[in-house]
């Protein structure tokens, strides 16, 4: 650092100092976090109305900074975002590799799948934690378990079994699936199968869109036909970029309803989410950003939100690491879906309540009523202990 | 004609009827939040007289120490209204800041302390005057306010920094923060301002706080036979004048909680209405008042005898309640 730099930081600090005076005056803590996007190429689509928004999970770590910051100013706290947005995955694991030496310990990676894995590789055996702000991917929540990752997003199991409680719930009980043709979409189908199996759905038929006509032109004389099977109750669709699922909607052979990547969908997050005092992270999210706040904005939010909480764990030893406050039984972050939300020890997953909305409106949040659970109603969706083979901590 | 007469004569009767009525009768005002009014409820006969019609998104309301005046926070529309109590219109407004949500008066009557929600600012207003005497930077989501019965420090809680912050009203400088659980939404004095009562609704506790120390002395919690401890979630507390009872709403769990204001002691659950949120007293605190949001009612409650006596149907979201002796 040039020498007249540090004079001024020096001057700055006294300033600040001096102007808290009347309060506890304590020195100033620098946490940094670390921000990481693959920005990939949209994929081309039929239905293409409606693009998400270009800075989306970005906006979401910046709100949560500037929370962590209001709080942090009585606290002696400074939050800092660390930013780096490429196309080119060299750039983003060399950033975290710079912030690691500068002495970042904290990274949001909205990143696919493998470059998550990566990561989680280039940070093993060193004290970084890492959030997985992006990744829907079952495995990791099962299989491939990765110790220094935890998840603010939502697993597709979690999705899938917050709406399969809900069709249980009003006795919507034979499902049509219609599946895309793209890798997520049928890891969506797959958890589609394992909700109904595990709440008691029967899906009548699979079918599988592989249809490339432009669906504004066609839906009406294409779906009908497409749809016609064996009576259902709703139409489950899996087709999580948007490509051709907005058109099922009064479409369908039976006139049902249509529920999934479309329609009523489960959800982390959505505009129309306003109870719970989420009006008002939604007005201050607005006012910074100038637009609505996606899921992955939340799912950033919520992570660099945790690191401060972990840090306020009352009568917590300050020399526990963010790991395992994270993971204590007494971390708590609030996260305006009208519980208190927390990690799931054995997975590091958030558990937490899942949305179901039409594009305007909240219908209902899962977990429903009367899917219960010895610890929680909270891991009726997702992963339960005994599901996964993953272990990030001991037990408490 | 002989009708008209009639009828003129009618109109005095009702008039005089209403009048005495009024005259003799404690009314509550409830603020609808998604009704944009107040809901009038005769405190003898349990049931709703009136409703005026109210800024957008009304949330807590006060009154003035003589009644003449009522306060009500108009959330959606940035303002602090000033409703004449005699004639139920609204006769001007307080430039309260943005998204105005709870708010204390202080015992001087003049000075208003206002929660800004969504700019983490308390901002104090003098009603005389009508100007802003000072702005207070503080926590995120500001909500919960109250003003010591002495007038010396005014609290606020901030929900989102799960703190309390404590404002010299002579300097309105911040002297100091308590750190209690996750989102604290009210706060409440005790009578002699020995003790302070504050909720944390994610928490799922009660902390009350010494005040000259501004320490936690004892951490209330609340576990319900057959409800999850997640849904526990205190918001409003009302504290009898004679020091024996705490009563404390317990929102999505649609019970209120009866303490023993002195050991500390939970004697006994209420079940009231839906997402119970906040609370008050009848004039001579024979009766608590609940504002349940999700079946927009408001339950009775006998102090006596401890039991529930009626539900009363308002508007939607009841959110605020202030009685008039």
């Amino acid at each position: 650092m040039a020498p007249f730099l540090r004079h001024w930081l020096f001057g700055l600090a006294l300033i600040v100092g001096s102007t808290s005076a009347t309060l506890a005056a304590k020195p100033i803590k620098q946490i940094a976090i670390g921000y990481l996007e693959l920005q990939l190429p949209a994929t081309p689509l039929l239905s293409n109305v409606l693009p998400e928004p270009e800075d989306s999970g970005l906006q979401g770590a910046r709100l949560g900074i500037a929370d962590n910051n209001t709080a942090g100013r009585f606290l002696g706290q400074h939050y800092q975002l660390l930013e780096a947005r490429s196309d080119d995955p060299a750039t983003l694991t060399d950033a975290a590799e710079r912030w690691y030496q500068q002495g970042a310990r904290v990274l949001v990676a909205n990143v696919p799948t493998a470059n998550l894995v990566d990561l989680s590789r280039q940070f093993a055996d060193r004290d970084m934690v890492i959030f997985n702000s992006a990744s829907q991917a079952d495995e990791l929540r099962t299989e491939s378990c990765l110790d220094n990752v935890l998840h603010t997003q939502a697993s597709r199991a979690m999705l899938t079994d917050a709406l399969a409680q809900w069709l249980l719930a009003k006795k919507l009980r034979r499902w049509l699936l219609i599946v895309g043709t793209r890798e997520g979409d049928r890891a969506y189908a797959d958890a589609i199968k394992r909700s109904a199996k595990r709440f008691g759905g029967k899906i009548v038929a699979e079918k599988n869109w592989t249809f490339d006509a432009d669906l504004r032109r066609t839906a009406q004389k294409e779906l009908p036909l497409f749809t016609q099977t064996d009576e259902y109750d709703v139409v489950v669709v899996a087709d999580e970029p948007g490509d051709f699922g907005e058109f099922v909607l009064y479409n369908t052979w039976y006139p049902r309803p249509v529920v999934g990547t479309q329609g009523l969908k489960p959800v982390l997050w959505h505009r129309v989410v306003e109870q719970w005092g989420a009006a008002q992270l939604q007005s201050r999210f607005g006012k910074q950003s100038g637009r609505w706040m996606t899921a992955k904005d939340y799912a950033a939010w919520a992570a660099v939100r945790s690191v401060a909480e972990a840090g306020r764990i009352r009568n917590l030893p300050a020399d526990i690491p963010l790991k395992q406050r994270l993971l204590h039984p007494d971390f708590a972050l609030a996260g305006f879906k009208g519980r208190k939300l927390s990690f799931r020890p054995w997975n590091g997953q958030l558990r937490q309540p899942i949305p179901l909305i039409q594009p305007r409106a909240l219908i209902a949040q899962s977990p429903q009523e009367g899917f219960l659970h010895p610890i929680t109603d909270l891991d009726t969706l997702g992963f339960d202990r005994p599901e996964s083979r993953c272990q990030l901590i001991a037990d408490h | 004609m002989i009708l008209r007469r009639y009828r003129f004569a009618l109109a005095l009767l009702t008039a005089g009827a209403l009048c005495s009525t009024q005259a003799l009768a404690a009314i509550a005002y409830v603020s609808n939040e998604k009704d944009d009014s107040l809901s009038l409820i005769d405190l003898d006969t349990l049931e709703v007289i009136n409703t005026i019609e109210v800024g957008q998104r009304p949330r807590g309301i006060t009154f003035s120490k003589d009644f003449s005046l009522l306060y009500i926070c108009a959330s959606d529309d940035d303002t602090v209204q000033v409703m004449d109590v005699a004639s139920g219109k609204i006769v001007h407004e307080l430039p309260s800041g943005a998204d105005p949500e709870q708010f204390s008066l202080h015992p001087d009557n003049q000075r208003l302390y206002i929660a800004n929600e969504d700019d983490a600012l308390v901002t104090v207003v003098d009603t005389d005057s009508r100007t802003v005497v000072a702005q207070i930077d503080v926590g995120v989501e500001p909500e919960g306010m109250a003003v010591s019965p002495d007038g010396s420090v005014a609290v606020n809680t901030s929900e989102t920094t799960s703190m309390l912050h404590w404002i010299d009203t002579a300097t309105h400088e911040l002297i100091d923060n308590t750190q209690v659980d996750q989102r604290p939404r009210h706060v409440e004095f005790s009578k002699d301002g020995s003790t302070l009562w504050a909720s944390a609704e994610i928490g799922g506790t009660v902390s009350v706080i010494d005040v000259a120390s501004r320490e936690i002395r004892h951490t209330l919690r609340f576990p319900i036979r057959g409800i999850h401890p997640d849904k526990v979630q205190p918001v409003g507390i009302k504290l009898t004048d004679d020091g024996r009872y705490a009563f404390v709403a317990l929102g999505p769990a649609n019970h209120v909680a009866v303490v023993d204001a002195n050991s500390f002691e939970v004697l006994d659950y209420l079940l009231v209405g839906r997402r119970v949120w906040h609370l008050e007293f009848s004039p001579d605190q024979s009766l608590l008042l609940t504002s349940n949001g999700m079946s927009g009612d408001v339950s009775v409650i006998d102090v006596d005898n401890l039991k529930v006596r009626k539900s009363i149907k308002v508007g939607r979201y009841p959110w605020g309640i202030a009685v008039k002796p």
